[in-house]
């Protein structure tokens, strides 16, 4: 009996049995499976694509000498699963190895291009969830009353109007007729490489700088955009947030709380908005994951240098190591994400611990 | 409903906030000239390397060369850069060049024939892409040190047999004719590469502007040289933002946030028009749109079939319509404004003729594929020939795909016909020349696929013989007229019906004044733009 007590009171102490490690590894686990596999089809896919990564270097009129040197110097001569061993292998130490397109390392571009978009996202979610989540609330509290009609229509606009379409309409009113925001880019040509770069992220760098006319001026640039990308994951977030809400309070204990005398704001904020967190966290991680892709219209029509518009130029020239190492760090973001709500549902529902 | 008020006045104050404080910029310094424009396509700016149009475009105004253009006067040709002056040998095989004095690279090295000649022989042991301009001459990675020398302030290059004098200096006013500063370039060689890696993403120059820095998809900035030999240029900092969209790049060059655009569509073109302080200039550029008849077709080969297919476009239509203002009517194979071109273009759409032709040719219910990348011109241009053909009871049917999927298939001679693109690789008429209407070896063991008679199973009827002739006439004016007979002899007999030249428009500031993108046969110049 103390020999058995003595042994449940080691495993329980020895680090590999301890619950939170064993999950620590099993994530660690899943995440490298996760990555391997996304990298493996990729990879796959790549090769079998109609489009030649040697046309995209050489172009169409090279001679026979010259596309069999770009040919081989890109290990195309080799099976697939050999060229797939060697570029693990080089990303295992760091390198994603250069791409075709820019003639610089994968990881320079992603570094430069990453940020640009995780701005954009992150400020477009931030409006997304401030505003999206109350309207969807109240769309619920107040349903079927002007309010809610109101909120309907608006999230329908986001839903169905093109991205394409807002873009290009909120740049010929607010900065070309109005002149409020500032037009393409990130930040005007007189104001670019003024802050050194230290996120990547022009608004943070020049905070960290101190630099207010750069980061008022970034601002102007990344405030249309933004709120476009914010309108569309508004109108999703609202209306997921309302047939949640709508969900909670016909259930029973929030007629329990209403009869107790409970007042209103704490029967919905309290009790029902309370029970939704765990699905609101979800719905809102994807959306932002979804941002963070990178809009490839949004980036083209607001000349923003994102991931998404660099995955997508890369793809259509078979440029194959930049498309690797964009859709690893698109995966990583996904798998991150999950993680992190993974980690919020604990805090809001104990169940969950 | 008080607090959702409540955050909705915060966030809409804090909007309102920000707008106030936003400095709107209206009008770019009278120092600096800012270009929107597609930039996607650089892959690197090793002139060595380079081979596209904003790669050229930073090129030209970055590297000299031994011979240039000068792009206020494009008609007069070539004329001295680097290189004062020039001698030709008896045999007509070797030229010899004289280094200008007292110019200066960026870095302050001086510009010596040793620059000059390692230049050359770099391009050439590189093998790029564009290396063909130079070992079409018989230049070659083994004998490039002993056909190329420096000696005192004097380069020759020496070719395998003569050449018009006119062809070799053409050839060299193109991008891989770049004189780079050999001592900084070697001083960032890596791994024997002769600096190729690091010259891909920077710059080693003598020309009006060194190179800033290259953003991929976002921007190049080039800063002025002060020591430039033709004098210090106006625009001392010139920025290219790439903008994809050409409504994006209209709305800029309306705010004045921009100085000039590059890529409006005609829609855009019509739009600003008529604008206050707004220009648009057009030049002809050298691509041009082309259709081909493959000669293994037994139909198609049939010389009144090749002539009624000419009856059959629609030229006035196309250019009138959806082509309007981005093409014009251009029926020979060497692009206005080349040493050669013709102006005559006799054919139109006469559908009674061509039928005539087919009836005599005896072909009836004849059905075809024509193979067409995925552009949306050259889609729109299938399209109208399809309607066309139908009208002549000719059925086409359109393959679109990617350039892996026609341009293979075309390689490998088994397209019925193809509608595309060509444009000319350097500005000589032998670029055209000798893909269009050369073609030494038809038979499919030979593998030409590089030249566009032999993709199209065409012997040229007799043209090689004289393409080969006018590549060696020493005699500018001569050479020209060979050209003229080539390329009437190519309408009347040619399996291709060329049918259009490119047309640029550019968006400017009306107080943008000398901006030239180059015509034809070179790429943009700043050193003349003044504001």
């Amino acid at each position: 009996m103390a020999i058995a007590q003595q042994n449940g009171q080691g495993r329980r102490r020895s680090p590999l049995s301890s619950p939170a490690l064993i999950l620590t590894f099993k994530t660690l686990g899943s995440i490298i499976i996760t990555m391997l596999g996304l990298a493996f089809i990729t990879f796959v896919i790549g090769r079998v694509m109609p489009i030649d990564p040697v046309l995209s270097i050489v172009g169409e009129q090279a001679s026979k000498s010259t596309y069999d040197d770009a040919y081989a110097a890109l290990g195309l001569d080799k099976p697939i699963i050999v060229q797939f061993y060697y570029y693990i292998r080089d990303v295992l130490h760091g390198d994603f190895g250069d791409s075709l397109l820019t003639a610089r390392p994968v990881v320079d571009d992603l570094i430069r291009r990453f940020p640009a978009t995780l701005e954009l996202a992150t400020l477009g979610t931030i409006m997304g969830v401030t505003l999206g989540v109350p309207l969807g609330v109240f769309a619920a509290v107040y349903k079927g009353s002007w309010f809610d009609q109101i909120a309907r229509v608006v999230a329908l606009v986001g839903y169905s109007m093109p991205i394409f379409w807002l873009g290009l309409m909120g740049l010929l009113v607010f900065y070309g007729i109005l002149g409020w925001v500032g037009g393409p880019g990130r930040v005007d040509i007189f104001y670019a490489d003024i802050v050194p770069s230290v996120t990547g992220m022009i608004l943070l760098d020049s905070i960290i700088d101190g630099n207010w006319d750069v980061f008022w001026n970034a601002m102007s640039h990344i405030i249309l955009p933004a709120t476009i990308l914010g309108y569309y994951s508004l109108a999703y977030i609202s209306r997921m947030t309302r047939s949640f809400m709508l969900e909670q309070l016909s259930e029973e204990y929030i007629t329990t709380a209403r009869v107790k005398g409970l007042p209103e704001r704490t029967v919905i904020w309290g009790h029902a908005f309370k029970n939704i967190l765990v699905q609101l966290v979800t719905v809102i991680a994807l959306s932002y994951a979804n941002l963070l892709e990178g809009s490839v219209l949004t980036e083209i029509i607001f000349s923003w240098p994102g991931i998404g518009s660099y995955i997508t130029t890369a793809l259509l020239s078979a440029d194959m190591n930049a498309v690797l190492g964009g859709t690893i760090v698109v995966g990583l973001v996904f798998v991150l994400l999950n993680i992190f709500s993974d980690l919020l549902y604990r805090v809001f529902d104990p169940r969950a611990k | 409903m008080k607090p959702i008020r409540n955050i909705m006045a915060g966030v809409v104050m804090g909007f309102a906030a920000s707008m106030v404080a936003l400095p709107v910029m209206a009008e770019t310094p009278a120092n600096m000239l800012v270009i929107a424009n597609r930039i996607d396509d650089i892959t690197t700016l090793d002139p060595a390397e380079s081979f596209e149009f904003a790669g050229s475009d930073v090129s030209r105004n970055v590297y000299g060369k031994l011979v240039n253009f000068d792009p206020l006067d494009l008609a007069a040709g070539y004329g001295p850069d680097l290189a004062a002056s020039w001698t030709v040998s008896e045999d007509g095989k070797t030229i010899t060049f004289t280094m200008r004095d007292g110019v200066k690279f960026h870095s302050g090295n001086p510009v010596r024939a040793e620059d000059a000649a390692w230049s050359l022989q770099r391009a050439v042991m590189l093998n790029k892409t564009p290396s063909f301009i130079l070992t079409q001459f018989g230049l070659t990675a083994e004998n490039a040190m002993e056909m190329i020398k420096a000696d005192g302030n004097t380069v020759s290059i020496t070719t395998d047999k003569r050449y018009a004098t006119s062809f070799v200096l053409n050839c060299l006013t193109s991008t891989i004719g770049g004189i780079v500063d050999k001592e900084t370039v070697m001083a960032n060689e890596a791994d024997g590469d002769m600096g190729n890696v690091w010259l891909k993403t920077n710059t080693a120059g003598s020309g009006a502007y060194s190179l800033v820095g290259w953003k991929p998809n976002e921007s190049v900035t080039l800063k002025s040289n002060p020591d430039f030999y033709l004098g210090a240029p106006a625009m001392e900092r010139v920025v290219v933002r790439h903008v994809q969209e050409s409504s994006t790049q209209r709305l800029m060059l309306e705010r004045g946030d921009i100085d000039v655009a590059r890529n409006l569509n005609p829609d855009d073109v019509a739009g600003i028009a008529d604008a206050d302080g707004i220009a648009i200039d057009s030049e002809l550029r050298g691509r041009l749109m082309y259709i081909s008849l493959n000669q293994k077709h037994p139909v198609l080969s049939n010389p009144k079939v090749i002539e009624a297919v000419k009856y059959l476009v629609d030229y006035e239509g196309m250019q009138n319509s959806f082509l309007k203002g981005q093409y014009v009517i251009h029926q020979n194979f060497l692009p206005a404004t080349y040493l050669g071109a013709v102006d005559e273009n006799p054919f139109t759409l006469n559908i009674e003729k061509a039928k005539a032709l087919l009836a005599e040719a005896g072909v009836e219910g004849l059905e075809i594929e024509v193979g067409v990348r995925e552009a949306q011109e050259r889609i729109e241009i299938a399209q109208s020939l399809q309607n066309t053909f139908s009208q002549a009871g000719i059925k086409l049917n359109i393959t679109v795909g990617t350039a892996k999927q026609i341009l293979g298939r075309y390689r490998a001679r088994e397209l019925d016909m193809y509608m595309g693109a060509w444009g000319p690789d350097y500005p000589d008429p032998q670029t055209n020349a000798g893909t269009f209407a050369y073609n030494p070896d038809n038979s499919d063991e030979a593998g030409a696929t590089g030249l566009l008679a032999y993709r199209n199973a065409w012997d040229t009827g007799g043209l090689t013989a004289k393409v080969s002739a006018a590549v060696e006439e020493g005699d500018r004016d001569v050479r020209a007229k060979m050209y003229a007979d080539i390329q009437a002899e190519f309408r009347d007999i040619a399996p291709f019906a060329v049918l259009f030249q490119k047309i640029e428009q550019t968006g400017r500031n009306a107080n943008v004044a000398n901006l030239r993108v180059g015509g034809a046969i070179t790429a943009v110049s700043y050193w003349p733009v003044t504001k």
